[in-house]
């Protein structure tokens, strides 16, 4: 039997169609926008002004107080404009453009060769800073900066690193394309990660539908450090949620509220184990990333390593263009992804993908009552009841739901996709989160 | 002016183009309550041809005008009292319509019937609001008014094939022992074989064991219930019956006599599964579905009704909102936050 997360869990149609699609590098593109903000906590302030020449992988935007990030130009150019520019929802951000020269120039210390480096031997406190200043966050999508994660809170104890290459979503193939064909220097990254929190043991969890990428990355563990462990996992969404996949792993939960440090672990994704590797090794700052773009309307399926700025158009253009029945695109996974209302914005560390989506699969089912079948409760993974936190954000009963753990919630919409009745209960759901967490708020 | 990404192409890519933007999840599963209700129909088929063959062309009669008031019912309340929107291409009429004949003789008069169905789905549903609403399984609903309105119609049952009587086994058995015979004794009167297949006296879709647990597989193959409650109720039927009999043979049924006669089978599968009336968690399903094999064992024994299984089912409807009320799902990581030890 493999292992899985205890409660609940979905298994929607795979539909991983780019699996197969080696990892293709897309030419520079003639100018880049890089946000200030790609990571959660404070934006970065720009330390380049209008008119800079810049080098590629030179920083450009320092990270502002301990939760934030550094950010990097992607290409060698002048830069045009530090404004504004429209996010994938039509949001005004800041960010920083520049016309690209048609050859890179990298930016002092920075190993650009294919070769690979196998030892280290920084301190954790000297990985930790390169980590930092290479402004690597979580590559998973919620981009939180890695140095902070990798900073152990005093008095806690850690003895576990986890490395996800779950995957869970459907149609994503990015991490897979990076186990197979960038395995050994991600496990390389996820050394040094854990020589700079001090744990001795590695679990790379990785669902039983990518076989190939257990087995490259068990034949290549032993030759980079012992104790890395990869585990197969059952294939069930959400797994690839950090409580989910500790709680697979080590059978530990993570209490309600708590982090995963509570119970004495650390989870990686295998994109930003990668881009550690890059950082401390190659002395690499996070300039590019793998987006796999993928739907079954498009002309062909692609896993592209693009550089961060790059505009989320000229990709799909790259990819053969974007289909006339196009409903939906999509930022990240069908579960969990956004849908994008403005394509003319640049790809950030945290996109793990580009999905598209003809019109007739973007439009919502109509709402049928509830018929109390009990499914959205048997496969919330959080043990909680969608329906009646859903019906009393609904209603506007903040208190009850509160006590119903609405903020337990993760917002994986397993209820929403299970309902036959098509009831739109994450929605509701999330409202009543972000109330509830409000109201906390304005007690304290 | 700000310069945007991808401005470069004379015109923005997106100044044409409309995308159709909502929050995630952006993909949903197969299953739909339309589908799910058609899968428990499909589900009774096998019990449904069992009784034709048994009874004959009166039970076919029976569900068509069953199903059809249910479906007239409920739309012409929907249509002219409610005048909400139409819902009644769900199949969830039909399903009632069909468990609420099966719960009757194939031999009763029709009108009959078609005042069951009025009580089933004007009473049992409507009332409450329709489909997802109702605290009481409407079906039982009809099948109770009916059976304490024409208890005599209700209780005639026609006598199949070589047996003596056309009382059921479960009251057959009952006057046995009221007469002073034992179980053994009274066992003479029954043919496993008969009752495992359906050659019995009683309402004429509960006859056959093997076409029920046949809709059954059908039900957890397509995934419409769990095995929870029917296992629940059953399991505890058995024990229960199963002490019973372990303690004095002589004077009470096997729990095999007691699972094979009655509405025990039917009531486990299809009508204490019936999503609306029943609870949201498993260990609800628990409780809910001890009550019922508890409550139906209790009236059979020693009740003045041969059997209790529609009453079982609806006393432990009243109970659905309570039990979900106070027992909740197991919560992943539902302990305390411990402080960091300094």
């Amino acid at each position: 039997m493999l292992k899985t997360f205890p409660i609940g869990g979905i298994h929607p149609p795979e539909n991983k169609i780019s699996r197969e699609c080696r990892i293709e590098t897309m030419p520079v593109p003639a100018s880049v926008t890089i946000p200030l903000s790609q990571h959660i906590g404070a934006p970065a302030e720009p330390v380049v002004t209008k008119g800079d020449r810049v080098l590629t992988g030179q920083l450009i935007g320092r990270g502002n107080g301990f939760v934030s990030s550094n950010v990097h130009s992607s290409v060698t150019g002048i830069v045009t404009a530090v404004d504004t520019y429209l996010d994938g929802s039509g949001n005004r951000k800041r960010g920083i453009t520049i016309q690209a020269e048609e050859v890179d120039e990298w930016a002092v210390g920075i190993d650009n060769s294919p070769e690979v480096v196998h030892t280290c031997d920084l301190s954790p406190r000297e990985i930790i800073s390169k980590v930092a200043d290479a402004g690597v966050v979580g590559m998973g999508g919620a981009t939180f900066p890695t140095h902070v994660k990798m900073t152990v809170p005093d008095g806690r104890k850690v003895d576990t690193l986890i490395i996800n290459g779950v995957e869970c979503e459907p149609y994503l193939t990015d991490d897979y394309r990076v186990m197979i064909e960038r395995g050994e220097e991600m496990l390389i990254g996820a050394w040094i990660i854990a020589k700079a929190i001090g744990v001795q043991r590695i679990i790379i969890g990785i669902e039983a539908n990518k076989p190939e990428a257990v087995e490259r990355l068990a034949a290549l563990a032993g030759g980079v450090a012992a104790g890395i462990e990869v585990t197969p996992l059952r294939v069930r969404y959400p797994q690839g949620s950090e409580k989910h996949l500790i709680a697979a792993l080590t059978s530990r939960q993570v209490p309600s509220g708590g982090l995963p440090v509570d119970v004495g672990v650390i989870v990686q994704n295998v994109g930003t184990a990668l881009a550690v590797y890059e950082a401390v090794q190659k002395n690499k700052p996070l300039i590019e990333r793998v987006v796999t773009v993928t739907g079954h309307s498009l002309p062909r399926q692609a896993n592209v390593s693009v550089r961060i700025g790059t505009s989320v158009s000229e990709l799909l253009e790259y990819c053969g263009g974007l289909p006339d029945d196009t409903g939906k695109v999509i930022a990240g996974g069908p579960m969990m992804g956004k849908a994008m209302s403005n394509l003319d914005t640049p790809v950030i560390k945290g996109l793990s993908a580009v999905l598209v989506m003809p019109q007739q699969e973007s439009l919502r089912r109509v709402e049928q009552p509830c018929i109390r079948c009990a499914k959205c409760v048997s496969v919330c993974p959080m043990g909680l009841e969608p329906y009646l936190i859903s019906r009393l954000s609904r209603r506007a009963v903040w208190d009850e739901a509160e006590i119903h753990n609405i903020t337990d919630c993760i917002e994986c919409g397993s209820c929403s996709w299970q309902c036959p009745s098509s009831i739109p209960l994450l929605d509701f759901i999330r409202i009543g989160k972000s109330e509830v967490l409000k109201l906390r708020r304005s007690r304290k | 002016m700000p310069v945007e990404a991808g401005a470069r192409y004379g015109k923005t890519y997106m100044e044409d183009r409309k995308l159709i933007v909502s929050p995630s999840p952006h993909i949903y599963g197969a299953q739909s309550t339309s589908r799910l209700m058609l899968d428990v129909a499909i589900a009774l088929l096998p019990a449904l041809a069992v009784s034709i063959w048994v009874f004959g062309i009166d039970a076919l009669l029976v569900t068509v005008v069953s199903v059809g008031s249910c479906v007239l019912f409920e739309y012409l309340i929907q249509r002219f009292l409610l005048r909400g929107p139409l819902t009644v291409n769900n199949w969830s009429a039909i399903v009632t319509g069909m468990l609420l004949a099966f719960n009757l003789p194939s031999s009763i008069p029709l009108w009959i019937v078609v005042i069951g169905a009025l009580v089933a789905i004007g009473v049992g549903k409507m009332t409450f609001g329709g489909l997802g609403k109702n605290p009481f399984n409407p079906a039982l609903v009809g099948r109770v008014f009916l059976l304490l309105s024409f208890p005599v119609a209700m209780t005639t049952f026609p006598v199949v094939a070589d047996a003596a009587t056309g009382a059921t086994p479960l009251s057959a058995m009952k006057g046995a022992l009221a007469s002073g015979m034992t179980v053994p004794e009274a066992m003479a009167m029954f043919s496993y074989d008969d009752l495992v297949i359906g050659f019995k006296s009683g309402s004429f879709g509960e006859v056959s064991a093997v076409a029920l647990l046949l809709g059954f597989a059908w039900l957890l193959y397509r995934r419409v219930i769990t095995w929870r409650i029917p296992v629940y109720v059953l399991g505890t039927v058995i024990l229960f019956t199963g002490i019973l009999w372990a303690v004095d043979p002589q004077q009470y049924m096997s729990p095999v006599f007691h699972v094979l006669t009655g509405g025990v089978l039917l009531g486990a599968i299809f009508m204490a599964t019936d999503y609306v009336t029943s609870p949201m968690t498993g260990r609800g399903m628990l409780i809910y579905g001890m009550g019922i094999g508890v409550i139906t064992v209790l009236i059979r024994i020693w009740g003045s009704y041969p059997e209790g299984m529609s009453f079982a089912i609806l006393i432990m409807n009243a109970f659905v909102p309570l039990i979900d009320k106070y027992v909740k799902p197991r919560r992943f990581g539902a302990v305390k936050v411990k402080k960091a030890k300094a």
